[in-house]
């Protein structure tokens, strides 16, 4: 009881901290929807994609980044997110000092998954704004897409939080977060078919990219906001969804039982 | 408290060797000597930041490496620095604070006890150094703390706000909290101890009272003079007598005479010295 009262308090304390720094808003918040941007604008009189040879039918540039662009602003708000933060609330004794309080671990990483959700979902929402009403994307109308949508965002955004505290013990100082996370990140969102179609990529890359959980999110929301017809693009032919609550939740347990057995508050001398 | 044969090696080295103390209920202990001693080893083992190599340690009568919540929440832990970004104010970190702890002190009292009441609206990070101090220490004692440790607190307080600070320790005294208290300032250490232990090279070389560190012959007066321009100095139990013979033979006043008591200070730096030259692994304690 007492670990999820605390839990709770830590998640108004943290979102707190999170809108007051400015640069983790402008670069893991904001993020996702200035590419959505750069690429609607960018490609704004190319074809449409999917279209049939005489030009009609198909969708936006702008229609097709946005499933990307959410499974991006996923992995960015769990993984860079959380991967920096907590990195550098050990090198500079944010972790040191909770450790000597009597503040549950537990409720330490539910203040951090549940500033990461919150802060996901505004995300999420002014993304889908802006694709709706700036770039003119047609956003679904079945509650059945809108169900899907709802179980991998919260699956991804929870698994992208404990794959995060898990690399949070990766770079050896506060400093060194930025240059072990955000390579990491950047080098999966391009093989995950976020800034890249997914089904021009070599076939043995898309099997190195199937691996990691981004490809999965980014699939998963393909299957939301992408037409039906879209879905002979995927490699095996279909949206997989039971194949993408597998790999997620895969990733989940490793990312569990990596964060029980390398988080600690502080780096016990050697 | 009850430190046993305390051990703590690096790589071989022990940075802490063989040390052993008590601290009492109620008690407040200073723990001094120079950098690289080992007093924040030490400090750190006791609050269950590091592991040591050997000997027993109970505190609180639990062992600080086995130390649960329960146990963390007896606890107020003042660190030596820290370089949190802030981005909350003063009063929004100490309500968040006390609620980790099941009898938290009064935030407002705690700020005002620190002063700090007319910044308890601004963020940390606008604070000064020695205001941002004040908030560690002001965070040590908001859970009400039956064990405070104080890793020196006043490093970068103007001697206003040390002596500000002296009486909020004496106030938790009062209160029956016990406190263990590392500080490079000796006159700190005899204002708000009732003993210390002197730490060189990983070991304890002295441990008292603190009118008694040093022993007796550590406290014998110093008489200076000059005759004909040199400066003359002797150790003396009858600083008086030896001043009449001066004065006799020098038919008149005494140039330059003073007669000392060596304070703490001048006594742990003549205990640092001797110790730091004996060579390593001489038994000093």
């Amino acid at each position: 009881m007492r670990t999820l009262a605390l839990g709770t308090s830590r998640i108004g304390y943290e979102l707190r901290l999170y809108f007051r720094q400015g640069d983790s808003v402008f670069f893991t918040f904001l993020f996702p929807i200035l590419m959505l941007a750069v690429f609607a604008v960018a490609f704004s009189t190319s074809p449409n994609i999917g279209a049939a040879p005489d030009g009609s039918g198909g969708i936006t540039w702008a229609a097709f980044y946005v499933p990307g662009m959410v499974a991006a602003g996923m992995l960015l708000s769990g993984v860079q997110n959380l991967g920096v933060d907590i990195a550098g609330e050990k090198g500079d004794g944010t972790l040191k000092r909770l450790g000597g309080t009597p503040l549950p671990v537990f409720s330490y990483f539910m203040g951090k998954i549940g500033m990461v959700l919150v802060s996901s979902v505004f995300q999420v929402v002014l993304l889908l704004l802006v694709a709706r009403f700036a770039f003119n994307v047609a956003l679904p109308a079945d509650p059945g897409k809108w169900f899907t949508f709802a179980w991998v965002f919260l699956f991804g955004v929870v698994t992208s939080c404990v794959l995060g505290i898990a690399l949070s013990a990766l770079p050896r100082t506060g400093k060194s977060a930025t240059a072990v996370v955000i390579p990491i990140v950047l080098l999966l969102q391009f093989i995950s078919g976020v800034y890249l179609n997914f089904s021009q990529l070599p076939g043995w890359l898309q099997n190195v990219a199937s691996i990691f959980p981004l490809k999965w999110m980014a699939q998963g929301m393909r299957s939301v906001f992408l037409p039906q017809s879209f879905e002979v693009m995927e490699p095996s032919g279909v949206w997989d969804l039971g194949l993408v609550a597998l790999v997620l939740g895969l990733w989940l347990v490793v990312g569990l039982v990596l964060c029980r057995l390398t988080f600690r508050w502080i780096r016990k001398g050697t | 408290m009850k430190v046993r044969g305390l051990t703590k090696s690096y790589g071989g080295a022990n940075a802490v060797d063989g040390i052993s103390f008590d601290i009492n209920d109620g008690e407040t202990f200073a723990l001094l000597g120079p950098n690289g001693a080992g007093k924040s080893t030490t400090i750190e083992i006791l609050e269950g930041y590091r592991d040591r190599s050997g000997g027993e340690v109970s505190v609180l009568g639990t062992d600080p490496q086995h130390g649960g919540l329960a146990w963390k929440a007896q606890l107020g832990i003042v660190l030596q620095s820290s370089g949190e970004s802030g981005n909350v104010s003063v009063l929004e970190q100490l309500t968040h604070f006390a609620g980790y702890y099941p009898n938290p002190r009064n935030v407002g009292e705690v700020i005002e006890a620190v002063g700090l009441a007319t910044k308890a609206r601004t963020r940390i990070s606008k604070l000064s150094g020695g205001q941002r101090r004040r908030v560690d220490v002001a965070l040590g004692i908001i859970g009400r703390p039956r064990l405070l440790f104080l890793d020196e607190p006043t490093t970068g307080f103007d001697p206003e706000a040390r002596h500000q600070f002296w009486g909020l320790i004496n106030r938790l005294k009062d209160e029956g909290a016990t406190i263990l208290l590392t500080t490079h300032y000796l006159d700190e250490a005899a204002t708000l101890a009732d003993r210390a232990g002197v730490i060189v090279g990983g070991k304890l070389v002295d441990i008292g009272h603190i009118d008694e560190i040093g022993g007796a012959a550590a406290k014998v007066p110093l008489v200076r003079w000059q005759r004909d321009g040199v400066v003359h100095s002797e150790r003396t139990s009858e600083p008086a007598a030896l001043a009449a013979r001066l004065y006799a033979e020098a038919g008149g006043e005494v140039a330059a005479l003073e007669i000392t008591r060596p304070s703490l200070e001048d006594i742990y730096l003549g205990l640092v010295g001797s110790h730091a030259n004996a060579g390593p692994g001489e038994d000093v304690a």
